[in-house]
């Protein structure tokens, strides 16, 4: 154990490197909410400071008036945890088989995933959007979360394999003897082992439904369904001009339920993982 | 079990709340769909007031506004032309429509429109939205590029103001902008020039000394030539920067926002900017600062300078083109059309609200846009097919590294004319 322990120096340096990234991290962060509380003229400032000079919650109250963005962000909430649902429940199993059962089909299977994260949005989004047309399901969140789901998909996969790989066979197997069935196996012994991976993928479908952009602006045509993301660009311009103040205010908020959403599963996915431990 | 059974429902009652919406219900009322890019608050309380006019005073022909966005219109009204669920009326710029237009998207425009509509747009602001044979477009807002300069110093430097009766010449501009530098002293600056795109820049303001870059042959082939007009703003630019040393090289790659900071804190006496930017300006200028609206520079075509005006076009693929027409021939009356241009700060292209008093006072420059607004011309590059490649590929880099000193004008000629027209070569081969 001694020898895990680093020097002094070490541990100091290792802190001011954490810092250093933790402030790199949440610069944008506190920029932005420092911009929220701006009013017009000291966002204009040569010399603009951290915290504002006269805070304002004006910004807010334009942002507001300007654009549903309540109504927007109900639409996020909708599509983002229908698509984290989804996600989690077509591919916890999947990665199961994927995992235990490892043959040629799960290889090219796998091998495909990997292969399909590399596909860029433009190449993908108008045979998309015709399929949705034929399907009935443009301009529909039904239609969305659908993209959403198939989108975040294969990374989920990936991310739920690795959880299922680190959960030993030797558990399953101690259960199939004391005489627990295959269902029984899986909903008792290898599912809750299972938790924080399934939180951690949730959570990433979550943010990264929540986030997105393209999709929904292509897709969503009648304005009383658009997202987040795009409301946010109507408080932009031509040429990158941009109404900072609620434009800031409005971005500040959409990020709230993102960390929320973290800060609530985090602890199930640390708690999760020691449990995971103590087990094996 | 239960809990699966619950998830089930709920995921069930999330979805079913978001079903496909219907094109509406069949009770005879033509419904259109009318995308705007209007973002600020004035503009896009006219855009919609206009919508609410028409609807109250149409009753058979309903309008729907949706919102849309300058940030991403080119790539999702594509996607939307493909899938053919296109908006029925679209706003966007001209030198955005080149590509839908010759692609099949957008409306031939001339059997629709009114003889009032296309009599009172001057044919030099239809020709933007000209491409081959068809009218797609019709052009409503346009902004001439001004110069935004601190009242204070450039009064209290003694020089020339100009107007748009006597404006400065190039050369002129660069002699003011070395004695404005020097009076202002250290670390500040006469002029900043934000070039976050500099082909429009160079291109647009390059029509004063006579240049134009694009020429079409006789066999309607367009290529690229760069001719001692060409290079007069070019140039000058580069010596102010570079040479000179009377506008700051930190700016090359700035939008207009980002040198307001410096304009009102006095580090920079002037700003060449769009006419849309007074709004930024008088909404964000420190109290007391006083700013004033010069016409930017004349060269041998005198105040001449390329203008992409906003447009607003019908989708071919519309079943209602006759009503969608109406309705923006109701939308561009003069009277609308003044709402529309002071919502936006920009200049109407209709004669007749062009001469609109309320666009010839002197606060906040409007007149000086107007004055200008006789001189605007189409863009250079605005219907040569293979231009965005050619100024994202070519020019954009070349014209950024000439104006930072990186490269001599011998290097951006073989740049912007060889390689240019090695890409232009690919767009037009028969």
């Amino acid at each position: 154990m001694s020898a895990l322990k680093a020097s002094g120096p070490a541990r100091i340096g290792q802190y001011l490197a954490l810092l250093a990234y933790l402030v790199f991290l949440a610069f944008p962060f506190l920029w932005l909410v420092s911009t929220a509380f701006k009013p017009a003229p000291e966002l204009a400032s040569l010399h603009p400071t951290w915290i504002p000079e006269d805070p304002t919650a004006a910004n807010f109250r334009q942002a507001f008036d300007e654009q549903p963005l309540l109504r927007a962000a109900g639409n996020s909430l909708v599509a983002a945890v229908a698509a984290a649902v989804i996600a989690v429940a077509v591919a916890t199993p999947l990665a199961y088989v994927t995992a235990r059962h490892r043959g040629r089909l799960a290889s090219a299977a796998t091998g495909w995933v990997v292969i399909s994260q590399a596909f860029p949005f433009v190449l993908v989004i108008i045979p998309l959007f015709l399929i949705l047309k034929n399907l009935h399901l443009v301009n529909s969140v039904a239609g969305l979360v659908m993209v959403y789901v198939v989108w975040s998909l294969p990374f989920a996969l990936w991310m739920l394999m690795g959880y299922v790989r680190a959960v030993p066979a030797e558990l399953e197997e101690a259960a199939a003897v004391d005489g627990a069935g295959r269902i029984r196996t899986l909903v008792s012994v290898t599912a809750p082992l299972l938790g924080p991976g399934i939180v951690a993928t949730a959570l990433f479908a979550f943010v990264t439904a929540w986030n997105e952009f393209f999709f929904a602006l292509v897709l969503l045509k009648s304005p009383e369904k658009q997202t987040l993301p795009v409301v946010l660009t109507h408080f932009l311009g031509a040429e990158g001009v941009a109404d900072l103040g609620p434009l800031a205010a409005a971005a500040f908020l959409a990020t709230l339920p993102s960390l929320v959403v973290f800060a609530v599963l985090q602890r199930r996915i640390t708690g999760g993982t020691l449990a995971g431990a103590v087990k094996s | 079990m239960r809990r699966a059974l619950v998830l089930v429902a709920f995921l069930a009652l999330l979805l079913t709340g978001c079903g496909a919406g219907a094109d509406g219900p069949d009770d005879g009322v033509v419904r259109l769909r009318f995308q705007s890019l209007a973002w600020q608050k004035e503009s896009v309380d006219v855009n919609r007031q206009l919508v609410k006019e028409w609807n109250a005073a149409h009753p058979g022909i309903r309008v729907e506004y949706v919102q849309g966005s300058w940030d991403s219109v080119h790539d999702q009204l594509l996607t939307s032309f493909e899938g053919g669920e296109a908006p029925d009326i679209i706003h966007d710029a001209s030198d955005d429509l080149a590509d839908f237009a010759y692609g099949g998207y957008l409306a031939d425009l001339r059997p629709l429109l009114s003889e009032r509509l296309l009599a009172d747009i001057p044919a030099r602001s239809w020709e933007t939205t000209t491409f081959g044979e068809g009218v797609h477009g019709v052009p409503f807002l346009q902004e001439p590029r001004v110069i935004i300069a601190n009242r204070r110093i450039l009064e209290s430097s003694g020089v020339r103001v100009p107007t748009p009766e006597h404006p400065w010449t190039w050369t002129e501009f660069r002699g003011i902008a070395q004695d404005l530098t020097r009076t202002m002293g250290p670390g500040r600056h006469a002029v900043a020039w934000p070039l976050k795109e500099p082909v429009s820049v160079s291109l647009n303001l390059g029509l004063s000394a006579g240049g134009r870059l694009f020429h079409r042959g006789e066999d309607g082939r367009v290529t690229v030539d760069l001719t001692e007009a060409d290079t007069v703003v070019p140039g000058t630019i580069r010596d102010l920067v570079v040479t000179d040393r009377t506008a700051p090289r930190t700016t090359l790659g700035s939008g207009g926002s980002d040198t307001l900071p410096g304009f009102f804190a006095g580090k920079y006496a002037m700003v060449p900017l769009g006419f849309a930017y007074r709004q930024q300006i008088a909404q964000q200028a420190p109290e007391g600062f006083e700013w004033t609206v010069l016409p930017a520079p004349a060269g041998a075509a005198g105040l001449a300078q390329g203008v992409s005006p906003q447009t607003l076009s019908i989708a071919e693929a519309s079943p209602h083109k006759k009503e969608a027409a109406a309705f923006l021939d109701f939308f561009l009356r003069p009277e609308n059309m003044v709402r529309l241009a002071l919502g936006d700060w920009m200049l109407p292209t209709g004669t007749t609200a062009l001469a609109d008093p309320s666009l010839h006072t002197a606060r906040h420059g409007w007149a000086t846009g107007a004055a200008v607004a006789r001189q605007l011309r189409p863009a250079p590059a605005q219907s040569v097919r293979g231009y965005p490649e050619w100024k994202d590929k070519v020019a954009t880099p070349a014209f950024q590294e000439y104006y930072s000193g990186a490269i001599d004008a011998g290097e951006l000629r073989r740049r912007l004319v060889t390689d240019g027209n090695r890409v232009l070569a690919r767009y037009q081969r028969k």
